[in-house]
């Protein structure tokens, strides 16, 4: 319909709110991320950051609202579906496959892809054969990438913090995703480590065209990133913007800091 | 120390070399030789090969020659007593050591198959050909109509449980409607051929009796596997621990079908709770090791797969596993409906071995020996399970009944005290079960090496 060169809307999220019994988690947050974007969605513990995602994400089904990834409504779709449209996460806990190699916790995110049934496997037909070298191929390319092959024979819970939080990046980005949600990527992890992971973030975005929304309380990483900022407090946005005008905006720093700060 | 014993410890380590030596015969790679110019892989030749092998060393101990035996009637028992634990604890391996899902609920399946295998055997060799042909189309019926509900049920979203669960339950009993009609139409075409029980016909003996036992216990395996996706549709939408329970109530509700299969289901034959007699005795050492080799193959080739790897990712974490893509509940469904076709095979070899079933053995009582097996041979580990079958059955069966036997009459039944015992000190020194995860020969799955060469060429590019 525009004739201007602006960008497609990738996630349209309006009117989201999310009700646990009496507590309301989200009240009326509405987002719209644009295609390539790095966006960011912080605010203070417990402000309902992670329940947004896993709205999103289809983890929990949200009150009322509508999501919107490329002009499809996701609400009522199952986590699966979601992720098989092109929405890949990343925990704020680290969610590995604890007792699998790095290898394999990357490999069971091509499941959706893996293009062959259970009677070629249990033949283990030609097709299937093809498609497992395919898959350990990719699934390799993206451990290069992150940094992570002399890894992958390695028990996934064995390996260092930021390396498991790497892990994570990798086997998001093996579901083929069009929009990265990563859920508090720096958690944990000292100033070197937020450079090269910024670094890597940016690099992602750049490699596999990505759109990347991220939830973070490294103020370094989401001012030194982010193109686009948005502030959630009890559930409800409080300020949207670029990373200048968060910092100066005085209902950013009474959310964190208190009144009369 | 007494001959007879030292004999039996022999067999106990010659069974364990004997499984390892499977395992390795059946994973080994040959590298490709060049005829003609044309590079040959003999690799699946040789691995057929060493499986046939494998096979023939046990038919010859279990052959006569010159009235020796290396093993007697009493051995090759416990033989097709271990293969049958082999497949019903692999199938509960699948659920819940690879899968997570605590079931109590394979020994009903595994009556099911006994049962109906039992039943469609019983009725050829006495001139009625209606239970292969109901059972056979019957399933065949129903597996086509679950596939069609199934897809296309897909494109509903967000479809409840018990919806869907209404719909393949009327489906699957329609299928089974006019698999009786089919039945009533083409039994009597087949029945003549078929004799009666003393005077057998063309078709109810020799290689015909075997394959209706080949069919027979597929079909009642296939039965099983259908049994079990309508019980666990609605039940597997339930948490781990609730899972356990529905199943174990499942096991009962079997168990009172079973001892009730006169009265309230119409099966005069099976007699009730005074027990099935007169089931041809058709399991071979063929036979048992046939199945159980299927068994093992097929779940090997299903955990190395994308769907394997999905299965282990719901047990190890199911959130993780939902955001990533996978399919929880169909993969949950799928690891249960695999596990009860193989406890359904094991049955229907289990029945024609015994050549008699009572309820009594299918008991959930009597359902927590494949359990106790998985958790000694290792959650997740198929090498394990399989080792621990047959361990039990030829430690406990075997050994121990020989050497308490020596002591008095009565002294066996003191097995039921040391083997528990022997669990005991085994959780207290190895939690994690005998071989824990460890897999051997075949059934490892590929260890994929380092791409050494590429690294190198990026660092000098």
């Amino acid at each position: 319909m525009n004739t201007t060169n602006e960008k497609t809307p990738v996630l349209q999220v309006e009117g989201l709110n999310k009700y646990f019994g009496g507590l309301r988690a989200v009240n009326d947050f509405n987002i719209v991320i644009h295609e390539g974007d790095l966006a960011g969605l912080i605010g203070p513990n417990g402000a309902g950051k992670t329940t947004i995602f896993n709205q999103i994400t289809g983890i929990y089904l949200p009150t009322s609202g509508t999501i919107k990834f490329y002009g499809i409504n996701l609400v009522g779709f199952e986590p699966h579906e979601i992720t098989r449209t092109g929405i890949g996460r990343t925990f704020q806990n680290i969610r590995l496959f604890n007792n699998l190699t790095v290898l394999d916790n990357v490999r069971i995110a091509f499941h959706a892809q893996c293009g062959y049934g259970l009677f070629d496997s249990i033949s283990s037909s030609p097709k299937f054969d093809r498609r497992e070298n395919e898959i350990v191929e990719q699934a390799q390319e993206l451990l290069e990438i992150m940094k992570l092959s002399r890894f992958q024979n390695e028990i996934a819970r064995n390996l260092p913090y930021g390396e498991q939080r790497r892990v994570e990046i990798a086997r998001a980005l093996a579901c083929g995703p069009r929009l990265l949600l990563l859920d508090e990527p720096a958690a944990g992890m000292n100033p070197k480590e937020i450079s090269q992971l910024m670094e890597l973030i940016h690099f992602v975005r750049e490699k596999f065209k990505l759109t990347v929304l991220l939830i973070e309380h490294q103020m370094r990483l989401v001012m030194g990133i982010c193109e686009h900022i948005t502030v959630v407090d009890f559930g409800e946005v409080i300020a949207r913007g670029n990373p200048k005008e968060i910092q100066d905006n005085p209902k950013v720093v009474e959310a964190y800091l208190g009144k009369g700060a | 120390m007494n001959l007879s014993i030292l004999f039996s410890i022999v067999k106990i380590i010659a069974v364990i070399a004997y499984l390892y030596g499977l395992f390795w015969v059946m994973g080994v790679k040959v590298k490709p030789i060049t005829i003609k110019e044309k590079k040959v892989d003999l690799s699946l030749a040789v691995n057929s090969l060493g499986v046939i092998v494998a096979f023939g060393i046990i038919q010859l101990a279990l052959t006569k020659f010159g009235g020796v035996q290396i093993l007697n009637n009493f051995d090759s028992g416990l033989l097709y007593q271990a293969c049958t634990m082999t497949m019903v604890a692999l199938g509960l391996n699948l659920i819940y050591g690879f899968n997570g899902q605590f079931s109590l609920g394979k020994w009903g399946f595994y009556g099911i198959g006994a049962y109906a295998a039992a039943d469609v055997t019983y009725r050829w060799t006495n001139g009625d050909s209606a239970g292969l042909v109901v059972l056979g189309i019957g399933v065949i019926l129903a597996g086509v109509v679950i596939w069609a509900i199934g897809k296309f049920t897909s494109n509903l979203r967000r479809m409840p449980v018990l919806s869907s669960f209404t719909l393949y339950l009327i489906g699957v009993i329609a299928a089974g409607y006019v698999a009786l009609m089919a039945g009533k139409v083409i039994a009597p075409l087949i029945n003549p051929a078929l004799g009666t029980n003393l005077i057998p016909g063309p078709l109810a003996q020799g290689i015909w009796l075997q394959v209706v036992f080949f069919l027979a216990v597929i079909f009642a395996g296939a039965f099983a596997a259908i049994v079990s996706f309508l019980f666990g549709l609605p039940v597997l939408s339930l948490g781990s621990d609730y899972f356990g329970i529905a199943t174990l109530g499942f096991t009962i509700v079997i168990y009172t079908l079973m001892v009730n299969t006169d009265t309230l289901l119409p099966f005069p034959e099976m007699r009730g709770g005074r027990g099935m007699i007169g089931i041809p005795k058709l399991t071979t050492w063929f036979w048992a090791f046939f199945f159980m080799v299927l068994v093992i193959i097929i779940m090997r080739n299903i955990l190395r797969s994308s769907h394997g790897r999905s299965i282990i990712s719901v047990r190890e974490d199911e959130t993780a596993a939902r955001s990533m893509g996978i399919d929880v509940a169909g993969t949950k469904l799928l690891s249960f409906v695999i596990g009860s076709f193989f406890a359904g095979l094991g049955g229907g070899v289990y029945a024609h071995y015994i050549g008699f079933l009572s309820p009594g053995a299918f008991d959930f009582l009597v359902g927590f020996n494949p359990l106790i097996i998985i958790v000694f041979g290792g959650l997740g580990s198929m090498t394990g399970t399989i080792t621990a079958s047959f361990g039990w059955i030829f430690f406990l069966e075997g050994l121990l009944r020989e050497v308490l036997g020596k002591i008095s009459p009565e002294a066996p039944s003191w097995r039921y005290v040391l083997y528990p015992l022997t669990l005991l000190v085994l959780m207290l020194v190895r939690p994690q079960g005998l071989l824990g995860t460890v897999e051997w020969g075949f059934l490892k799955r590929a260890v994929i090496p380092m791409r050494k060469e590429k690294a190198d060429e990026g660092e000098k590019a």
